[in-house]
């Protein structure tokens, strides 16, 4: 096998794809509750952590973190000292969730910040340096949580304030994954990542994150499927990060526009919620939804060889409150993962 | 009489916030600083005391009564007190309210804790 | 790609999910309705034992004092997520703002949590609000000489 790694257009081609040898979801009460509920490693009722002594809702976003990356360390049988790099970020102000994460546990640390497609950004770099033999072990990890984004974001918890029919509801998440040079074993190959580029196609409205998103996603579809020489359909299914029920309806709209039928399109912030049921308006949101439903949903199916191929599409909305209220718009990126179950190997 | 006309015009009045929310790119921030303001100006124009004398605290409790509070706090303190009164009166008028939300606000942070909204 | 700002700002207007405008109006206008109804009441009560303004002033503390109490425990959210203006527009809205604000900064200490943050939403409606009152109180002494 030649090991020499390709590049085509913003596509990075692993000669010798990395694999994800094990990960972990962890979720809040609502995402219990949602269809994804008996999936997840581990569900937290009280995402306070107040029995813990847990003082605020930064700290708790961490410790649900912490809880996560130590789930994942434990199913594959890794402790903490043997993680060689970690890449990890939230939403909180200068990434503190997971820098006090990575406090505790004490690993070489790269903090990334993509919004809601952090998850695939650390995965994208997690691969790179797994595929290139600078790490044996890496680590990739993301979370958010509803209340300590709600305060910082939006408004006091206990204030009373209506949700537009748009706006998504931030998912009480974690989601990590720990990824092995090929020939380490795992359960799910990443053949190539695609990173990015921002786009911003001139949305202002804060309560919809989706429609802000949508074009960065289908430009890095684009430029998966021209870079892979591939189609919509050449996978199991495209499952873009948080574009929710208005930004995933758009993006099929203008892919159709681009000459693509997107039929086999699924959507983090549609899979992690039930619409009818909960109250979360368009969907849910956040760096942990993609993370938590790419963790329990995503790399199962592979491993139980249902899905062969899939196309990962995290978004993430990259405005922050100051730039939102000097009336800047709002723009947008997606970076893709390709993941695939091995051939030859599997149920399927 | 008078409770049914505080049911129905308070009732209006807050359909009519609510509109706005839904019909205009307004935030709510923005809608209740336009209503404070607005009842001022009303206030000012001689609309908003009838009102209030017909719906009682229909048309008080809304926002725009605390507009109409500030309004005639400063008039009757600038008939009382000349051109100083300018500075005095709108809050003299609303000190009540203000004093209230920010002692019962202190004392809840003492005893409640801020609660996931799930 | 095939999209521009202008034509992407249609499509968004097209694909955004209908408010359910008139269930939102019915609720806001009960619940708000509601509210003012109770006010009232407390306003015949103190006007018995009062005078009208004092009883107005006591009425406007009282709301805003059970207000705080359905704030601490979560239950003025609960009630806005249904009655949108219709808890946003009274007094008790006003209310809820502070409180709220105050038991969420609490995590940042008393003086720049909650004291720094309790009027972060209730502040641009006193700021503006006071500073229409100043003009007004200028208008009317100017009304006043000239007239």
């Amino acid at each position: 096998m030649s090991a020499v790694s390709a590049r085509r257009r913003d596509t990075l081609l692993f000669a010798a794809p990395p694999r994800i040898c094990a990960w972990a979801a962890v979720g809040g009460k609502k995402e219990g509750e949602g269809p994804l509920g008996p999936a997840f490693d581990e569900l937290v009722p009280d995402a306070s952590f107040a029995a813990e002594g847990c003082a605020s809702w930064e700290d708790a976003e961490s410790r649900l973190q912490q809880r996560c990356i130590r789930r994942c360390l434990r199913k594959a049988g890794v402790t903490a000292r043997q993680v060689e790099l970690a890449f990890a970020g939230d939403l909180q102000a200068q990434c503190t969730a997971s820098s006090y994460t990575m406090r505790a546990l004490g690993v070489p640390f790269a903090g990334v910040y993509g919004a809601c497609s952090t998850m695939a950004e650390s995965l994208c770099l997690a691969a790179a340096f797994a595929a290139a033999g600078y790490s044996e072990r890496t680590l990739a990890a993301a979370s958010s949580h509803f209340c300590a984004a709600e305060r910082q974001f939006r408004t006091p918890l206990n204030y009373g304030g209506k949700r537009t029919p748009t706006a998504q509801w931030t998912a009480t998440a974690a989601g990590a994954c720990l990824l092995r040079p090929a020939g380490g074993g795992g359960a799910v190959e990443i053949p190539s990542v695609t990173f990015g580029r921002v786009q911003d196609y001139e949305i202002r409205d804060i309560n919809n994150m989706g429609a802000a998103m949508m074009p960065a996603a289908a430009s890095t579809l684009l430029a998966c499927f021209a870079a892979l020489h591939a189609a919509p359909q050449d996978f199991d299914a495209v499952i873009t990060g948080d574009l929710g029920a208005v930004g995933s309806e758009l993006l099929c709209i203008q892919m159709r526009k681009e000459g693509y039928a997107l039929e086999n399109h699924l959507d983090c912030g549609c899979l992690l919620y039930d619409r009818d049921e909960q109250p979360v308006k368009a969907g849910g949101s956040g760096a942990g939804c993609s993370a938590a439903v790419l963790c329990a949903h995503i790399l199962p199916q592979l491993a139980a060889g249902r899905w062969r191929r899939v196309l990962f599409v995290a978004t993430g909305a990259l405005m922050s409150q100051a730039t939102f209220l000097q009336g800047q718009t709002i723009p947008g990126i997606a970076h893709a993962v390709e993941l695939a179950a091995p051939a030859g190997e599997g149920k399927a | 009489m008078n409770f049914l006309w505080a049911f129905l015009v308070g009732g209006a009045l807050c359909a009519a916030g609510q509109l706005l929310i839904d019909l205009t790119p307004l935030t709510p921030a923005r809608i209740l600083t336009g209503y404070v303001v607005a009842g001022v100006v009303l206030s000012a124009v001689g609309l908003y005391g009838p009102l209030a004398d017909f719906a009682g605290a229909g048309a008080s409790v809304p926002l725009l009564g605390f507009g109409h509070l500030l309004a005639q706090g400063v008039q009757k303190a600038v008939a009382e007190q000349g051109l100083p009164g300018i500075f005095t009166g709108g809050l003299t008028a609303a000190a009540g309210g203000i004093t209230a939300s920010l002692v019962f606000g202190i004392l809840a942070a003492l005893i409640g804790r801020s609660k996931d909204q799930n | 790609m095939k999209l521009d700002p202008q034509s992407y700002a249609k499509m968004v207007r097209r694909a955004a999910p209908p408010s359910a405008l008139g269930q939102n109006l019915a609720r806001a206008f009960v619940i708000g309705g509601g509210i003012c109804l109770l006010g009232e009441a407390l306003r015949t009560l103190y006007a018995r034992h009062f005078a009208p303004d004092m009883a107005g002033t006591l009425t406007s503390v009282t709301l805003i004092a059970l207000s705080a109490a359905a704030t601490v425990p979560g239950w003025y959210q609960k009630l806005a997520v249904r009655a949108g203006a219709g808890t946003l527009v009274p007094i008790t809205g006003f209310a809820n703002s502070v409180v709220s604000a105050a038991i969420e900064f609490k995590a940042e200490g008393w003086v720049s949590g909650v004291g720094a943050h309790i009027f972060q939403i209730a502040g641009p409606v006193l700021a503006y609000g006071t500073l229409a009152s100043w003009v007004w109180g200028l208008l009317y002494w100017a009304l006043g000489r000239t007239g």
